[in-house]
């Protein structure tokens, strides 16, 4: 299968994505500019993490613009995947692919270290590899990863169990102390209704190799090759 | 014209140099020539300073590409075609008055020497020096920096994998803030940052000119720093975000054949980018300011040369290739304007529009003065290296354990993951051992290979003696090195010190310097690149003499790598190397936070410290080890606590005491390193020792939840643990 990465200015995980998804996982991968609109040659679309153009105003909400927004926005329409990694899950958000939004931190500060995220719906496309309640090993970098929503959508995320991924302890448990930017309910990943779009603040293409210290990212990127 | 005192002030040129500029002209300079003299003649672009004693720093190796001076940064081979490029920079005056951008700047700037060159910059680190963060306005800077050197790095997407930090009196109203930085690339496409071709295009990219960083240069980094408090404006303003798209698009250029050369607009702006290129291409250039693109009105040909406007590059285009070079900035957003051309006759010409407002010849213009002072020695350092330990009360038993908990809480010596946790320093997919370990080790892609980044200093030490705290600046780096068992390959520094127009500050550079080369040589780490820093001092005092070597080493299996973390229950703890006595309480933290003091010479032996680094980097590459973890600040009760902390295990030990307690807990006597071994391997590891002839001497066993060394303390890791964590 093909992965199409999206470089927008200021983008700069796409070169750990293109990295890890060809030589880890031995698929294709591709970049995708900013500009271009074609998405059919891909099976899945990558918005890597970064600054896209240098998150000014607010992060993602001029990389919403972009001509390949638009084309994304389609892709994701016709119930193909597409998974977006910190300024890539703040770009879906602002461009209502999601739901909510991306605060900054609660101590107000940049934060780069390694969190565990419990799997809690191992039914998603992005997670069916996982095992129910399964503790995945993957850092964060960000300084707006406290993900918000009115009282409502949150109530619907969780009703519909569109929560994939919480901030937790080494062990599973999902506490205040495990939350490493104050997002409501440890929410560190969702997907959108159809399932088919899902956006996460840690990086999975950090941890595909022992050497780098976890391998955990890889059961994200298989559950997403399994599915096509 | 004659030119007034407050001109020449203002550019902090003498009045001795302004007539040598007339003599060697044969006329009086124009007001834009002088503005370029007081730009290229001034320490941070000309080195007149310290140049004659930079060349007695050893540059030479098997594997170094590039030297000091030759191009940007240097760069070392590191095999299969592969290249390491890397530089370390200060940006202390700036960062005292404008703490965030100051040191964002410093970063931004550091980094464009590397990506400069064609190479990807992948690592950061930095030394940072500042006063007791009791003070209000200490902690005040420290924030700023810290917050300046994430808010930049960390949109780059650059990993920034640790450093140093710290504390001392002398850094209030004067901290030190260098930044280091390291790019890989492939051999054979370095660009070099030369003008030549008669006719080929001097393009300036990025970042529209404005008055921002006039003078910085010349203005900033010439003073002392009460004298800096109200040149705000000689602080630039960094926006990361450009920058990022510079590194991309030259990058990409780089891999093209359309250009004869980049360089960065650093220091002194335009003025140094082209004269420095045409300098190393043997040629000239015209220039019409006309053509720079502002974003101020009104600016003077004199202002838009100064400039120190950030995220700007000079490109020199091969005639021909201008709308290729165009259209390929133009993809990333970025302006792209021809300025000027290269000439062949070693002029700098300068038009404003119509008028020529400068006229002179490159060699002129880019060769300072060297000025070689008589350095005399203080005569204060005679009672300050006299250690008298008989007026020094030596820890009673009792008392250890609550001496340890101190130290460990101490800023210099606590945990410093409140810092680099706000530094992304996993983006890259490379760091292998991050932030706090003794070395961070970063793999290269597609090979087994890797390299460690360290950064080390000790500025007490060379207060108290400047040459061997100059020796010990590099062994302590190269130690490092090999616990993460990396092979030291070559050094940058910073030199960071006062006014050397005073005979003692003016030693202390030069034994310094003595210092380094002799460790050096011994260690076999050329100086590939380097920065200096003067005009460190408030009030008339000197910060301490603060030398910060930037070691790079490389590992030939990153599976053989090390760190300093305890690894598994049952593990024996080895001290290989220097058994340590009483010379290594001097000019110690023990001394300094427990008894006030700040005095007493170390000492350091470079044979025995070569024998143990190539020890304990066969041990690691034989897999015999499972943790190596250098005794330094606190000595040896802090390295085997923080191997404990780090590792989450307890320590079981007996010390073989003879002397004093104090020497033998907290004493930093050099060449020192903890390990632990499995205990199948430790028959192994006591054979090489005795082979490479060092010394070896097991400690205790790794294991339990307590930190136990018998007769002394008895203390919970954990509560180690909470010392060590919450120091800052």
């Amino acid at each position: 299968m093909k992965f199409g990465i999206v470089v927008f200015p200021g983008t700069w995980s796409d070169r750990d994505c293109y990295y890890s998804i060809s030589n880890i996982l031995g698929q294709k991968a591709a970049y995708i500019w900013h500009k271009d609109t074609d998405l059919s040659g891909f099976d899945c679309i990558v918005l890597p993490g970064g600054f896209s153009y240098g998150d000014y105003l607010r992060t993602g909400a001029i990389a919403r613009f972009s001509p390949v927004m638009e084309a994304v926005a389609d892709y994701s329409q016709k119930g193909r995947p597409v998974i977006g990694i910190c300024n890539g899950f703040q770009v879906l958000c602002e461009a209502h692919l999601l739901p909510g939004v991306l605060r900054q931190n609660d101590h107000l500060q940049y934060r780069c270290q390694w969190t565990y995220l419990k799997t809690i719906n191992t039914s998603t496309i992005f997670s069916s590899k996982c095992k129910q309640d399964q503790v995945l090993k993957i850092p964060i970098s960000h300084y707006e990863g406290r993900y918000y929503a009115d009282d409502d959508t949150l109530k619907e995320l969780e009703d519909t169990s569109r929560v994939v991924f919480r901030y937790a302890t080494p062990a599973g448990q999902v506490t205040g102390e495990a939350n490493p930017n104050g997002a409501l309910n440890n929410i560190a990943g969702i997907v959108n209704k159809q399932g088919n779009v899902l956006g996460m603040m840690p990086h999975p293409e950090r941890s595909c190799e022992d050497i780098l210290g976890s391998t955990d990212g890889n059961l994200i990127w298989e559950s997403i090759i399994a599915s096509i | 014209m004659p030119v007034s005192r407050e001109q020449l002030e203002e550019i902090a040129l003498s009045r001795k140099e302004y007539n040598l500029i007339v003599q060697k002209l044969g006329r009086e300079p124009t007001e834009v020539e002088l503005g370029l003299f007081g730009s290229l003649w001034s320490e941070h672009c000309g080195y007149k300073h310290s140049k004659a004693l930079l060349k007695l720093f050893p540059n030479k190796g098997k594997y170094v590409l590039v030297k000091p001076g030759e191009e940007n940064a240097g760069v070392i081979d590191i095999g299969d075609g592969q290249i390491v490029g890397f530089k370390m920079e200060s940006h202390n005056h700036p960062s005292y008055i404008e703490p965030y951008q100051g040191a964002a700047t410093g970063v931004g700037g550091i980094v464009r020497d590397i990506f400069t060159m064609g190479l990807r910059p992948i690592a950061l680190m930095n030394s940072l020096r500042f006063g007791p963060l009791s003070q209000p306005h200490n902690r005040y800077l420290f924030g700023g920096v810290v917050g300046g050197i994430g808010g930049y790095g960390n949109c780059l997407g650059i990993a920034d994998v640790g450093g140093e930090i710290y504390f001392d009196d002398c850094y209030t109203g004067n901290p030190l803030v260098n930044a280091f930085c390291l790019g890989t690339g492939k051999a054979g496409e370095l660009v070099k940052g030369r003008a030549s071709g008669e006719g080929n295009f001097i393009m300036l990219v990025g970042a529209d000119t404005g008055r921002d960083g006039l003078l910085g240069a010349s203005g900033l980094a010439s003073r002392t720093f009460e004298e800096v408090r109200e040149l705000r404006s000689a602080v630039q303003v960094g926006n990361p975000f450009m920058e990022k798209l510079l590194i991309e698009a030259c990058l990409e250029l780089a891999k093209t054949d359309w250009i004869v050369g980049m360089q960065d607009c650093g220091a002194a702006g335009l003025t140094s980018a082209t004269v420095e290129a045409a300098d190393k291409g043997g040629s000239g250039l015209d220039i019409d300011v006309q053509k720079v693109p502002r974003r101020e009105k009104g600016m003077t040909a004199y202002e838009v040369m100064l400039s120190e406007s950030q995220e700007r590059m000079i490109v020199i285009v091969k005639k021909g290739y201008e709308s290729k070079v165009r259209a390929l900035f133009d993809r990333w957003e970025l302006h792209s304007d021809i300025i000027g051309t290269v000439t062949s006759d070693r002029m700098v010409t300068i038009r404003d529009g119509g008028q020529v407002v400068a006229h002179a010849p490159v060699e002129i213009l880019n060769t300072p003065p060297v000025y070689r002072f008589r350095p005399k020695r203080p005569a204060w350092l005679d009672g300050l290296q006299n250690l008298n330990l008989s007026k020094i009360k030596d820890v009673p038993s009792g008392q250890a354990g609550k001496i340890l908990l101190k130290l460990l809480a101490t800023p210099n010596i606590c945990s410093k993951h409140k810092v680099y946790r706000q530094y992304d320093h996993q983006v890259g997919d490379n760091t292998v051992v991050l932030p706090g370990s003794d070395a961070a080790v970063l793999r290269i892609q597609q090979t087994p290979k890797a390299i460690s980044m360290v950064c080390d200093g000790n500025g007490r030490y060379c207060y108290v003696n400047p040459f061997l705290g100059g020796v010990i600046a590099v062994a302590e780096a190269a130690r490092n090195t090999a616990c993460s068992g990396a092979k030291p390959m070559a050094i940058t520094n910073c030199l960071n010190f006062g006014n050397p127009d005073k005979n003692d500050v003016y030693y202390q550079l030069q034994e310094c310097i003595k210092g380094m080369s002799q460790a050096c040589k011994k260690l076999k780490t050329p100086v590939i690149s380097g920065n200096v820093s003067l005009y460190n001092e408030t009030r008339g005092v000197a910060i301490f003499p603060t030398p910060v070597v930037g070691m790079v080493g490389l590992i030939k299996n990153v599976k053989h790598h090390c760190t300093s973390a305890f690894k598994h229950s049952g593990d024996i703890v080895f001290l290989l190397g220097n058994p340590g006595d009483d010379a290594g309480l001097g000019s110690s933290e023990y001394l300094e936070l427990i008894h006030g003091k700040v005095e007493g010479s170390q000492q350091i032996d470079l044979e025995t410290e070569k024998r143990l680094q190539d020890c304990v980097i066969k041990a690691i590459e034989r897999g015999l080890l499972n943790s190596a973890h250098d005794c330094s600040d606190g000595g040896l009760a802090v390295a085997l606590a923080e191997s404990c902390i780090q590792g989450g295990l307890g320590f079981n030990g007996k010390l073989d005491i003879k002397g004093r307690l104090d020497t033998a807990l907290f004493g930093e006597s050099q060449s020192r390193i903890v390990v632990s071994a499995s205990p199948g391997a430790a028959r192994r590891l006591e054979s090489l020792a005795f082979r490479f002839n060092v010394p070896i001497a097991r400690l205790g066993t790794v294991g339990g939840t307590q930190f136990n060394i018998k007769g002394h303390i008895d203390l919970p890791v954990s509560e180690l643990h909470q010392a060590w964590w919450n120091g800052l």
